[in-house]
């Protein structure tokens, strides 16, 4: 769903999230993780790429602070289990980074940057099943802004964002697009 | 990419980079508990071999496997299967077994180009005749990278690395792939040979040509042996096997003579005593048993890139 690396400096959007809303919001959601694991013990993070990854390292570094827990955490790529595949031409895949520990009896929290349809979530769930098995699955996104298409819900949910299918959201992440800032635009008039 | 694998000519570096970087991504599998994806359910993979081969076929049938998809192994070996029409009924009944790939090795030199015309899934060659190997050259570009650059070396070319083709060029598809497709990447590329064992128009290849192999060795960075084509030898191109591996066989003695960092690579199968002596194959620059786990994770790739994705929209023939 987001944008791939430009900054947004010209382009037409309206900014729904700024950087300190961004920053307030991921430090709400490890709190909230900390609270809901009952202090963060055995949590494994895990980042879909590509901007899940930079939100996975920012909650660990966050819950780091708040208790001194050094959280493990990795990325999870689910180009190979997808359900779109035939849709679009053969794509790149991203990168499947697991922390040494392992999820087999972890609390693994996957982290995205978008909760749309549902279906990226799903494909996360069947690529961790084939890694190993999670006592239980969690997930966490900086935004969510409807249209579910499958029986999925996130756990942690930095802001509900009411959308037209119409439009499109861009989450811009310092690691990869040089700000931070969440926009909408109408896809008509995206370049 | 194209819709076929027929040539490493037909991959330019970026096609080249994707094939590396994805099958760089595929490489972690191996150390998974399940070693399977579920990315090519339902489609269907018929290995069409003319030609006697264990790696190779084994190779893409692993691959195949491990991402889900259903392979049918069509063996021709011993049997009188000609060229041409024959090899046009065996694509048309294929093709009516429904298959989205086929992956044929033949002794004619373009069966692989020849079969591309007739079937309407992708072609992946897997050798014909004495042309090109192009998964082959892949899985040796990526072992190359691999070692002398580590596993993460995403996304980088192989510009400046100096290899070293040592033998029976002439022969040998694998050269002719590796040549071709290392160029692409950016390596300095050198055949070492008995001028009887170099194709007729080397001089238009993209690579540097020495009948000295000793001279080579120092600045060699991947010396990669070719096998002794006993087989397709009918002609005397060198006085006796002794004196060609008194020459171009690497020994123990020669190894000495490589940069510390270098690696030794070989094709396989091999002929321990003639290119390649038994201590250098099996000592720690040797690549060789790499080279066949690569191979599969590199087909993979290869496999997941024609056909993970949308239909190639129809070519007129």
């Amino acid at each position: 769903m987001s944008a791939t690396g430009q900054p947004v400096a010209g382009r037409d959007g309206l900014a729904v999230l700024d950087a300190e809303e961004i920053r307030r919001a991921l430090t709400r959601i490890a709190h909230e993780i900390l609270e809901r694991t009952h202090g963060g013990d055995e949590v494994v993070l895990l980042g879909i790429p590509t901007r899940g990854v930079p939100l996975a390292r920012r909650l660990a570094a966050r819950i780091g602070e708040f208790e001194g827990l050094e959280v493990p955490c990795g990325s999870l790529d689910v180009t190979m289990h997808r359900d779109d595949l035939r849709l679009r031409p053969a794509r790149a895949l991203g990168r499947t980074d697991l922390p040494a520990s392992g999820v087999d009896g972890k609390t693994v929290v996957l982290v995205d940057d978008v909760l749309y349809s549902g279906r990226t979530v799903r494909a996360a769930l069947d690529a961790l099943t084939d890694l190993g098995r999670p006592r239980a699955v969690q997930l966490a996104v900086l935004v969510d802004r409807g249209h579910r298409e499958l029986p999925i819900r996130a756990d942690y949910v930095g802001k509900n964002l009411p959308t037209s299918q119409r439009e499109v959201v861009h989450v811009l992440l310092a690691e990869v697009d040089a700000q931070d800032a969440v926009m909408i635009s109408d896809e008509g008039r995206t370049p | 990419m194209k819709r076929h694998l027929i040539s490493a000519a037909d991959l330019s570096r970026g096609d080249a980079l994707l094939i590396l970087d994805t099958a760089e991504e595929l490489a972690a599998l191996a150390d998974r508990p399940i070693k399977k994806l579920p990315t090519l359910r339902g489609r269907t993979v018929v290995n069409l071999f003319f030609e006697d081969s264990t790696r190779t076929r084994i190779s893409f049938e692993a691959a195949a496997k491990r991402l889900s998809a259903d392979v049918i192994n069509f063996s021709a070996k011993g049997s009188s299967v000609a060229k041409g029409e024959s090899l046009k009924d065996t694509a048309l009944t294929l093709e009516a077994m429904g298959s989205d790939a086929v992956v044929i090795r033949h002794s004619a030199s373009g069966a692989a180009h020849r079969l591309a015309g007739w079937v309407r899934g992708s072609v992946v060659n897997a050798g014909d005749g004495t042309h090109e190997h192009p998964t082959q050259a892949l899985l040796d570009a990526f072992t190359i990278r691999r070692r002398l650059k580590g596993p993460g070396a995403r996304g980088s070319g192989l510009d400046g690395v100096r290899v070293t083709i040592v033998g029976d060029v002439l022969h040998s598809r694998v050269a002719r792939s590796n040549v071709l497709l290392l160029s692409t990447l950016g390596a300095e590329v050198t055949l070492a040979a008995p001028p009887t064992l170099l194709p007729l128009a080397v001089d238009t290849w993209p690579c540097a040509v020495s009948y000295d192999l000793d001279t080579e060795l120092p600045k060699s960075d991947v010396v990669m042996m070719l096998r002794v084509q006993q087989e397709r030898m009918t002609a005397a191109y060198f006085p006796s096997v002794r004196e060609y591996s008194r020459r171009y066989g690497l020994d123990a003695a020669r190894m000495t003579r490589l940069p510390d960092h270098a690696v030794v690579m070989h094709p396989g199968p091999m002929n321990r005593g003639v290119e390649i002596a038994a201590e250098v194959a099996d000592s720690a620059r040797s690549t060789i048993v790499e080279q066949v786990a690569n191979g599969v994770t590199t087909r993979m790739a290869v496999l997941y890139l024609l056909l993970g994705g949308t239909e190639f929209p129809e070519v007129a023939s």
